[in-house]
């Protein structure tokens, strides 16, 4: 596995480098706002992120300057790689049980269905998470966040989507992080998503969000989805009927992928 | 087709940020075939951003039919068994911005086709994936005749279409901004 440079991580605050963000808080929240207003004058609706949001400051030098070229899928790319039981064990959707010992923080489930743009459930499809622990400290080698580890949680899990595209994981609530983007950068707790269609056009990753969060205001990452209701998309439900007693906290989320293009038979429909 | 007459609309992505490392990345990932394979081809480049630095973060995934255009429906692409092709491989560039695959020259998947590869871009400070296709330079032909190159300049084209190396190797570098920059996609019901 290749290693990794991610300098907008955090790094100890001893560690004061030329590239050290100097940006306030109040100056990102003056360009966020100013965004939102060209946005709400522009009368356009937005569902995805921008790749240009400058408050992002890693986003400036990544982002294509060019409109994507429109193009009709070819064969190859209407279909996507199939996963098994031989890919994922099931064991793999509980991340409290990976490492021996009970790990610290709140369990909590994440259960939704995954659906295509027309409603279709994707079934048998791979679902990749992956998220900080309880104290908002990652596995990862380049995390040097001075919050505990904890040596019972990796933070990464897997399943197979069901027949009604339903997917589940037992986990621990992560908690909040900074990061280096400017002055007294927080996100938002988050649990990291990726996924895949019926077709590979509709590959995604994203990151899902707790209700109710104070971050989500000052965070560039969440704020890059201009349309708040877009945004709104990627905050999870909490739900009581899927708690349970003595035992856990329940969230909903459910995930939409762009349409598929293929065409569907009956036959297609009930593989 | 579905009963729902109304589409949906499609939940945001978001950036890969900086910790997928430990949790995407997989043994074999970027081997779908071994090299020992008698087909085997390295693809191999570089992810650069606008300043033309290579970008040490980002992760890609490509897709691809076998050498005779059939997509693959197996499953095993997390845990290979040396075998059986299933057209899926996913990689993290390294410290410069590099990566391998090993693979096999996509056929095409109907006559007369440009056999292309299809590649997904990630990256820390990439707020949401990008898709674009590699195109095997051979068949000038079909290249010619392909619809979507057709429609695109000279430099632009030359983005997509990757260069057969003296080793038999495809390099294919990716540009997510500034001069060369990649052509990336966008197809229907996609924002
Ligand atoms: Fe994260």
């Amino acid at each position: 596995m290749a290693a990794e440079n991610p300098e907008d991580a955090f790094e100890p605050l001893t560690a004061k480098g030329a590239d050290d963000a100097a940006d306030s808080q109040d100056q990102l929240n003056n360009e966020m706002a100013q965004i939102t207003k060209q946005y709400e004058e522009s009368g356009r609706t937005e569902t995805q992120p921008r790749l240009d949001y400058a408050p992002y400051r890693s986003s400036i030098l990544r982002h294509p300057t060019k409109d994507p070229r429109h193009t009709d899928p070819e064969t190859i790319e209407l279909y996507a790689p199939a996963f098994g039981e031989r890919d994922v064990h099931k064991l793999e959707s509980d991340l409290t049980i990976q490492d021996g010992g009970e790990p610290i923080g709140e369990r909590i489930r994440i259960t939704g269905r995954i659906l295509d743009g027309d409603g279709r459930p994707v079934r048998n499809q791979l679902v990749e998470i992956w998220q900080a622990n309880a104290a908002g400290r990652y596995i990862h080698k380049r995390d040097q966040h001075p919050a505990p580890i904890d040596p019972n949680f990796t933070g990464v899990g897997r399943c197979l989507t069901g027949d009604d595209g339903s997917y589940s994981f037992v986990t621990i609530k992560p908690g909040p992080y900074p990061w280096k983007n400017h002055q007294n950068a927080w996100r938002p707790a988050h649990v990291h998503f990726s996924l895949f269609g019926t077709d590979f056009t509709q590959r995604m990753i994203t990151q899902m969000y707790f209700p109710g969060d104070p971050l989500f205001a000052l965070d560039p990452i969440y704020q890059s989805i201009v349309d708040p209701k877009a945004r709104e998309r990627l905050v999870a439900d909490y739900d009581h009927n899927v708690s349970e007693h003595e035992w856990l906290l329940g969230y909903k989320w459910d995930i939409v992928l762009s349409g598929s293009n293929r065409t569907w038979t009956e036959d297609d429909s009930n593989v | 087709m579905s009963e729902n007459t109304q589409r949906l609309v499609p939940t945001p992505g978001q950036t890969i940020g900086p910790f997928y490392g430990y949790a995407l990345p997989y043994e074999n990932g970027e081997n779908l075939v071994d090299r020992s394979h008698p087909g085997s081809v390295r693809l191999h480049g570089t992810v650069y951003d606008g300043h033309g630095v290579p970008v040490p973060d980002s992760m890609l995934e490509i897709w691809q039919a076998d050498e005779n255009g059939k997509v693959s429906q197996e499953t095993g692409s997390l845990i290979r068994d040396g075998y059986t092709f299933t057209g899926f491989g996913r990689v993290a560039v390294d410290n410069e911005g590099q990566y391998t695959f090993t693979t096999v020259n996509p056929g095409p998947t109907e006559a007369g086709k440009a056999p292309f590869i299809c590649l997904t871009v990630f990256a820390r400070g990439l707020l949401n994936r990008l898709f674009t296709r590699i195109y095997l330079p051979e068949d000038t032909e079909a290249l010619a005749n392909d619809p979507l190159l057709s429609g695109l300049s000279e430099d632009e084209r030359a983005t997509l279409v990757a260069t057969r190396e003296a080793d038999g190797s495809l390099r294919f570098d990716v540009h997510l901004q500034g001069d060369g920059e990649t052509v990336f996609l966008a197809y229907p019901g996609l924002e």
